[in-house]
């Protein structure tokens, strides 16, 4: 297996390595700004077909991690790297994204050298939260992606930037650090930081009060709020999203692209990764707790996107609402739900990246994102009037599309767990078909107002070039879902099976009114931990 | 006991026959030349002194009868004491030769610093500790009067010593009682009498009054008072010293008195080390967010940095030790780096100390404003830079000795912290330039700047040996 772990650090640190060459170039002239291109685009590229390779040699039926690299490292904590079903497919995805949110950036004019290796150094960090297999390892790669994004929000971004990108920056390191601390306490009480270790250990979930407050699980359940304060912030989660928008608003079109498509999964996969494994009774107990937040998160939003005037922001708190279905499938815990969050944040990939290359096309053009600006944009765009709508609709969940497998899914798995939480999700559907087409409408059809649209350009090809890939995939995956479920499904069914040993039942999750419970769910025993 | 075991204190004997020396060189040759010379010839003293520490033996010796140990700890600190001092001379030159302020006297006096500070971390016992903590303080006192003509400089060197005198007052003080309820000096002695058990009052009173002293000399709250305007009314090499190698060796001073003199009774000064801890990283990153001075905004940083070190301290096992050892180490790299780049704000020919004179930097100075932005993010504890693996190592201590609420102190700590942080490098970065520096960088400041960005970077790589010496200084206190 050396030989294949080998690929999985070329994989990783191949950007890194091709951002600091670029770093190293530098150059502000015409010429070297191309070369710089043209290398962060070969870059990219490279690693994407390297991911292809590693696909191909990638087992699904393995649950195992694979492509394991295992040596000791600072302080006895260990360079511990490997895929399994799930990660894999973040690490596709994001080396996928990548090569396109490279051809998204060409236009940039200001320190080209530098944006580029940003978003190169980017990528190796984003790769190493998905293929590190120590908590340690994990928490260097998922903080340090901080800093390239800090600094690309903060000096290529709008107006409001250094408002956004402290924000963005404050908000996520308080919660990070209080995952810090939880991680140190695991690292103490189980004497290693191997992810795989972990996922064995099992940590205390002995009831006992603080400060007055009983706690069901414990240290699980103290642990698993550190991991939530961290992860929720990401994801991010109603009441903590509150930077998404103003980040999103305020970093150029790359910028959210990578944020949305690949920084956010960070926090659904955070959730699948630590606190289900590895805190499963905490879990299970606090699984009615994010079930009422997702709830929230998938209405209220959905609420807020219909007002917004901006249509990034409207963009934006789209996304929180998808996210809200993802926290709901994982905590429901059983196969579908956990599958449909894994799908749901895959499709979101593509599907929230292509809505933001979008919305930059327009504002490269026009230079602003007020809705009200637009209108009547079909008579002189009508090939991105064809790509936006797809893509509307793929908001929507139309099926057919990838957007429609994720949201079915994750809403059958919360059913079986809770039925309320996935008949109020479902109204989050009509809210999202409402919100997204009435931006359709406001910008493509109506009549033309704004003079100055009436010289706007459609589409070029670079720009339907960068579209094409994402088009394919939305719909490649929206009509053969087992393409993607086969090779996380096993992974998934192995993680739920630990966790079903530790919580005790195969429906861990009792609905409180009992009428539709028992149509939902019949099987459940161990509802009273 | 008996013996004098010169060799254990090769350095010390090295650095104070060659300070004498250089005095006496100075003396003879008063004029630019001279002082330059006896300023390379004490930067020589340090390394040659520096190179004797590092080789020397890692297993506990004594000399003069139990007095002044050398052992894992003391090397280490050591080595950064001898090597950080030097380089602070080595960056000081050019202040000086500007300021026309190059006499010998600056460099005798930071050798004789550094011979203080290198005795008290060897104390064994506290008139050794009181001796070498003197040595130290008299000279850094006149240290920071060192522009005569300055009414800041002076001011700022009589606040220091009056406060400073006030202190070690309070630590001769406490010794006393220390003394009286052990009937020893010696650390050895009075671990035998210090049990915990709280039955011998005076032990406590001594204990606590030490304590104050120490803080005092580590500036952390709530005696820090004097740190802020010492730091910014000295002259800016001086500034640079006070924030790096004295830290080290009071740190490690406390870690003597603490761990060898009071080790059995770590529940008794538990709750004041996490206090004083708490406070520090408080007081550190609050204050420091309205400053608009660099050298008071550093003082300000350096108070939250020593609250960091203290929750290693506070925990009281041997994690604890390891991990001041580590953050001290890697906090005097950082503050080496940053006070490169300060020493080099200059306008027209006069050092500029305003953080809004940075605007822009990015713009004019890349290489530069990169190691800024590095060690700016290595300073607020960011992963994977080396300031984030001190506090790695501090807060693993702290959940080994289940000091949970003072981790969440240090939570919100870190986060306000960032945010000035955060503030300097959107200043270099964000920001539209200003009026230029003037040019060029010299090629000292450069070598410190970007060795310390690079030592920054790459100690995510096995820690570049440091943690390992650290870890084995620290085997001294296992359990």
């Amino acid at each position: 297996m050396t030989h294949s772990g080998f690929l999985l650090n070329i994989i990783l640190w191949l950007p890194a390595f091709g951002g600091l060459v670029l770093l190293w170039m530098g150059g502000e002239r015409e010429a070297e700004r191309q070369t710089a291109r043209k290398w962060s685009l070969g870059i990219t590229v490279v690693t994407f077909l390297l991911t292809l390779v590693m696909f191909a040699g990638f087992d699904p039926n393995n649950t195992g991690f694979q492509f394991v690299t295992d040596i000791g490292w600072l302080g006895g904590l260990k360079y511990k790297l490997g895929v399994d079903g799930i990660s894999v497919l973040f690490v596709m995805l994001t080396a996928g994204i990548m090569p396109l949110v490279i051809l998204a950036s060409w236009d940039v004019e200001k320190r080209a050298a530098e944006y580029l290796a940003a978003f190169l150094i980017l990528e190796a960090l984003m790769i190493g939260v998905f293929v590190s297999l120590d908590l340690f390892l994990f928490y260097l790669f998922f903080e340090a992606g901080l800093i390239p994004m800090f600094i690309i929000i903060g000096v290529w971004g709008g107006k409001r930037r250094i408002y956004a990108s402290f924000k963005f920056f404050l908000y996520t390191l308080l919660g990070s650090i209080l995952m810090l601390i939880a991680m140190l306490y695991m690292y103490w009480d189980a004497g290693t930081s191997d992810i795989v270790a972990l996922m064995d250990h099992e940590f205390s979930s002995t009831p006992f009060e603080v400060m007055g407050l009983e706690l069901g699980a414990g240290v699980q359940t103290l642990l698993w709020f550190a991991f939530f304060a961290s992860f929720a912030v990401k994801m991010p989660m109603w009441p903590v999203h509150t930077w998404l928008p103003d980040a999103h608003v305020e970093a150029p079109t790359a910028g959210s692209v990578v944020l949305a498509a690949i920084l956010l999964k960070m926090g659904g996969y955070g959730f699948i990764r630590f606190s289900l494994p590895m805190f499963p009774v905490a879990s299970d107990q606090l699984a009615n707790f994010v079930f009422f937040l997702s709830a929230i998160a998938i209405v209220y939003t959905s609420l807020v996107a219909l007002v917004q005037e901006d249509i990034k922001k409207l963009i934006a708190y789209s996304s929180v609402a998808h996210m809200g279905f993802v926290t709901m499938g994982i905590f429901a815990a059983n196969q579908q739900g956990v599958d449909g969050a894994i799908y749901q944040m895959i499709s979101h990939g593509f599907i929230s990246g292509a809505l933001f290359l979008s919305v930059g096309v327009i504002y490269d053009r026009m230079h602003t994102r007020e809705i009200s600006a637009y209108g009547g944009l079909v008579e002189r765009m009508p090939v991105y009037a064809t790509i936006f709508l797809f893509f509307t609709m793929a908001n929507v969940g139309l099926p057919g599309t990838s957007g429609f497998v994720g949201e079915f899914l994750t809403m059958m798995g919360a059913f079986k767990a809770n039925t309320w939480v996935a008949f109020v999700a479902a109204t989050g559907v009509i809210l999202s078909a409402g919100y997204a087409l009435w931006l359709y409408r406001r910008v493509v059809f109506g009549v033309m107002t704004n003079p100055a649209l009436e010289t706007i350009q459609d589409m070029n090809k670079r720009e339907i070039f960068t579209m094409i890939p994402l088009i394919a995939a939305t719909l490649y995956f929206g009509i053969n879902a087992s393409a993607l479920l086969d090779v996380f499904g096993p992974s998934v069914a192995h993680l739920l099976d630990g966790y079903t040993a530790a919580v005790g039942a195969p429906d861990p999750i009792l609905i409180q009114s009992g009428g539709e419970g028992a149509v939902a769910a019949p099987a459940k025993s161990g509802a009273a931990h | 006991m008996e013996q004098l075991n010169l060799l254990v204190a090769a350095p010390e004997l090295i650095l104070a026959i060659g300070a004498l020396a250089l005095l006496m060189l100075g003396v003879f040759r008063q004029n630019a030349a001279g002082a330059s010379l006896v300023m390379w010839l004490s930067i020589a003293l340090l390394v040659v002194a520096g190179l004797v520490a590092y080789a020397a033996d890692e297993a506990s010796n004594t000399a003069f009868g139990g007095v002044f140990v050398s052992d894992g700890v003391s090397r280490f600190a050591k080595i950064f004491i001898f090597f950080g001092t030097a380089v602070t001379l080595w960056m000081s030159r050019d202040y000086l030769n500007r300021a026309k302020l190059m006499q010998f006297e600056f460099p005798v006096l930071v050798v004789f610093a550094a011979l203080g500070m290198s005795m008290m971390v060897s104390s064994g016992d506290l008139i050794a500790l009181y001796v070498g903590l003197e040595l130290q303080s008299l000279s850094l006192y006149v240290l920071a009067s060192f522009r005569r003509d300055s009414v800041r400089s002076t001011e700022a060197g009589l606040k220091y010593f009056v406060l400073g005198a006030l202190s070690s007052g309070l630590l001769l003080f406490g010794s006393s009682f220390v003394y009286g309820a052990a009937g020893s000096t010696e650390f050895t002695v009075i671990a035998e009498h210090a049990t915990g058990d709280h039955t011998n009052i005076a032990m406590v009173i001594g204990l606590a009054l030490m304590l104050a002293g120490l803080a005092f000399k580590i500036s952390a709250a709530p005696f820090h008072m004097w740190t802020p305007d010492v730091y910014e009314g000295a002259p800016t090499p001086v500034t640079a010293f006070f924030a790096t190698a004295p830290k080290m060796a009071a740190a490690v001073l406390m870690v003597r008195v603490l761990y060898d003199g009071f080790g059995n009774a770590v529940e008794s000064w538990q709750m004041i080390v996490a206090f004083l801890a708490a406070a520090s990283m408080l007081l550190g990153s609050i204050a420091a967010i309205g400053q608009t001075d660099i050298k008071r905004l550093m003082a300000y940083s350096s108070i939250g940095h020593m609250g960091f070190a203290l929750v290693g301290l506070a925990a009281g096992n041997e994690a604890g030790a390891r991990g001041v050892l580590v953050y001290l180490a890697v906090y005097m790299v950082m503050n080496l780096g940053v006070f490169a780049y300060i020493l080099t704000m200059r306008r027209e020919g006069v050092l500029v100390t305003k953080i809004s004179d940075l605007a822009g930097l990015w713009e004019k100075d890349g290489f530069a404003a990169i190691c800024l932005v590095i060690l700016m993010f290595s300073l607020a504890g960011i992963p994977p830079l080396a300031g984030f693996w001190a506090k790695w190592y501090v807060f693993q201590a702290a959940v080994e000795a289940e000091l949970i609420w003072l981790l969440l102190v240090a939570t919100v700590a870190a986060v306000i912290s960032a945010f000035y942080y955060l503030r300097l490098i959107k200043i270099m970065v964000f920001d539209d330039s200003e009026a230029e520096f003037d040019t060029p960088m010299g090629r000292e400041f450069r070598i410190v700047l970007g060795l310390s960005a690079a030592v920054m970077v790459l100690f995510v790589a096995g820690g570049l040996g440091v943690t390992q010496m650290a870890a084995d200084a620290a085997t001294l206190y296992a359990r």
